[in-house]
């Protein structure tokens, strides 16, 4: 079980690897692939149960994360090939032709430790209220994790499966919204002011907590807190997150969201991330 | 001629409900999922019998396809059922992402397709969900013709593994093909054959196109009908055989001219085999309310009109 000062370190050789991904091919997303890093880092290398090294699409008995806002890929890309599902040389062919690591996430390419394709925002709460639904009636007692943006409840389906998931009493999952209260046009608050975001998934019948989603030890200490509610609701943690955190001109803007470092950028970004287990 | 002998008169959606109920008891994988329109889907049987496989969406169907998808990523076998409609439209990006693109073995079933949906008028009479569903890579679309086939359609696609859409109808039709058949996905049944004229048609057309052909006979006319139930993949080898026999071809279905099995047809014949096509359809219009005979009568998806589409491409050969 690492520590939560491995879990920085290996954070930080996460973040390197999202934003060499993101130059290397100058597209991408490196705004919320950076704010959401501590959190993916520790699902994968902490919280979850799975299997890297015998992926399958069933993941009987393993716990199993599901992401919504697929356009933070290359996040997810780095931490499924850091914890083991594919070779970490594979990073280096994100968004080229005949690559498997695609824009936004795929199945179609058999990539291993991805079973959903996501990126047409809103779709991942049903999926993963689908695989919750079926890990009951299967007595399967592993958690079905899921991370959404903040801009992406916008889309009506979240709601359709707020509404769902409390209904059908799947306790089993553990959402994430993941709070930088920013979108591509500007501030969530400016587009589409919804908050308070609490009252409305307690009014739905969920259980809300919420951390600070750029503090491991919060992350590991709410999470346990998740799976000892002890409660038939699902649950959701508001986790509240600087995007382009780790980078310091990236963060707490909008503007990353979707654009790429230029050299000098990636440079000035790879000398405040230390490189911890070797670039890819 | 062969006389075809009417074995009953039942809905196909009958057929799905029976169908889903046989495939439910044989496979313990095998799930339905229903957006608050069971009685109308006829999945009660399925519902009664296995209550804890059975799951009530509500009125959301973007969420009802997503958790399907998410159904079947652990292994389970989904039939989704609500209108045709609401089955494609209403939920084609979730249906494109989540089920297509993801390659999740969903069975998307839709019912009340097509003009004969009747008085609830053009809001649910949908008549391009075939062409939306055939572009989607991958999509299996099947467009059964009566009782018999659809309950034999539903078991198959159950046991087939990928995604499929099958569609059927509200009103109740001749069943006219066996009962205890077994349905081959992208088989196309021949059941007249012919020397002038190859009529394929495909869900209510085909018993249309049957009456059609005897209706020929009685003037002469000795036309091939072929029952395309599987749009996608498309029975290509028969179909090329029958027209290269015959030298002319009617398509004739409920649906769009855009996007419908005529369309498959003509795009087949443009590449291999250019030959006249004269296609019964429904030409770039929405429908209306009505009684399903009236709406059939009314927009050319009648007997009558599959006649006159046969003596047209007749006429049109060198």
């Amino acid at each position: 079980m690492p520590s939560i000062q491995e879990l920085e370190s290996i954070a930080s050789q996460v973040r390197r690897d999202i934003v060499r991904m993101v130059h290397a091919v100058q597209s991408g997303h490196p705004g919320g692939s950076l704010g959401c890093a501590d959190y993916l880092t520790a699902l994968y290398f902490e919280i979850m149960n799975h299997q890297p090294d015998n992926f399958t699409q069933e993941a009987k008995d393993e716990d199993v994360f599901i992401l919504s806002n697929g356009h933070i890929s290359p996040l997810f890309y780095s931490v499924l090939a850091r914890s083991g599902y594919f070779p970490v040389s594979e990073l280096a062919t994100f968004r080229k032709l005949n690559s498997r690591l695609q824009g936004h996430p795929t199945t179609h390419d058999h990539l291993e430790g991805v079973r959903i394709a996501s990126g047409s925002l809103g779709q991942g709460l049903s999926v993963a209220t689908g695989i919750a639904l079926a890990k009951k009636m299967d007595n399967d007692k592993a958690y079905v994790y899921v991370n959404m943006g903040d801009g992406e409840l916008q889309e009506g389906q979240n709601w359709e499966a707020i509404m769902f998931a409390a209904h059908k009493k799947l306790n089993n999952i553990i959402a994430t919204i993941d709070f930088n209260r920013q979108q591509i046009d500007g501030s969530v608050e400016d587009i589409m002011g919804f908050f308070e975001l609490r009252s409305k998934f307690e009014a739905f019948g969920w259980n809300v907590l919420e951390m600070n989603g750029n503090n491991m030890s919060e992350i590991i200490a709410c999470n346990k807190e998740a799976k000892a509610l002890n409660s038939d609701r699902p649950c959701v943690i508001l986790m509240k997150t600087e995007m382009g955190y780790g980078v310091d001109f990236m963060m707490g803007s909008h503007e990353w969201h979707g654009i790429p470092p230029n050299d000098e950028q990636l440079a000035r970004a790879l000398n405040q991330l230390p490189e911890t287990l070797g670039d890819y | 001629m062969q006389t075809i002998e009417i074995l009953g008169n039942n809905d196909t959606r009958s057929g799905f409900g029976a169908g889903l109920l046989e495939i439910g008891k044989q496979n313990s994988q095998v799930v339905a999922l229903c957006a608050d329109l069971t009685g109308s889907l006829k999945m009660d049987a399925f519902k009664k019998e296995f209550p804890e496989r059975f799951f009530q969406i509500g009125i959301a169907e973007a969420n009802m396809m997503g958790v399907a998808a998410g159904l079947a990523t652990a292994g389970k076998i989904p039939f989704t059922g609500t209108f045709a409609n609401f089955s494609t439209g209403r939920v084609y990006d979730q249906i494109r992402q989540s089920i297509a693109y993801s390659d999740k073995n969903v069975k998307i079933c839709a019912s009340h397709a097509g003009l004969t949906l009747g008085e609830d008028g053009a809001t649910h009479q949908i008549l391009e969900d075939l062409g939306m569903m055939k572009m989607l890579p991958g999509m299996v679309v099947i467009n059964p013709c009566d009782y018999n086939q659809t309950k034999a359609a539903t078991i198959a696609i159950g046991n087939y593994v990928g995604p499929c859409y099958l569609r059927f109808g509200r009103p109740k039709v001749p069943i006219f093909t066996p009962d205890n058949q077994v349905f081959e996905i992208g088989k196309a049944l021949t059941i007249f054959e012919g020397a002038d004229v190859s009529i394929f048609c495909t869900g209510h057309l085909v018993w249309k196109s049957i009456q059609a052909a005897q209706a020929l006979a009685e003037r002469g006319i000795s036309a091939e009908v072929i029952n395309i139930h599987t749009i996608k993949p498309l029975d290509s080898e028969a179909i090329l055989n029958s027209a290269r026999k015959t030298r002319c071809v009617v398509t004739a279905e409920e649906h769009m001219y855009n996007g419908g099995l005529g369309d498959s047809i003509c795009q087949l014949l443009s590449r291999n085999m250019p030959l006249p096509v004269e296609m019964v359809g429904v030409n770039d219009t929405f429908g209306e309310s009505g009684t399903p005979d009236q709406l059939m009568a009314k927009y050319g998806l009648d007997v009558k009109d599959v006649v006159a589409a046969a003596e047209r491409a007749i006429a049109r050969k060198n």
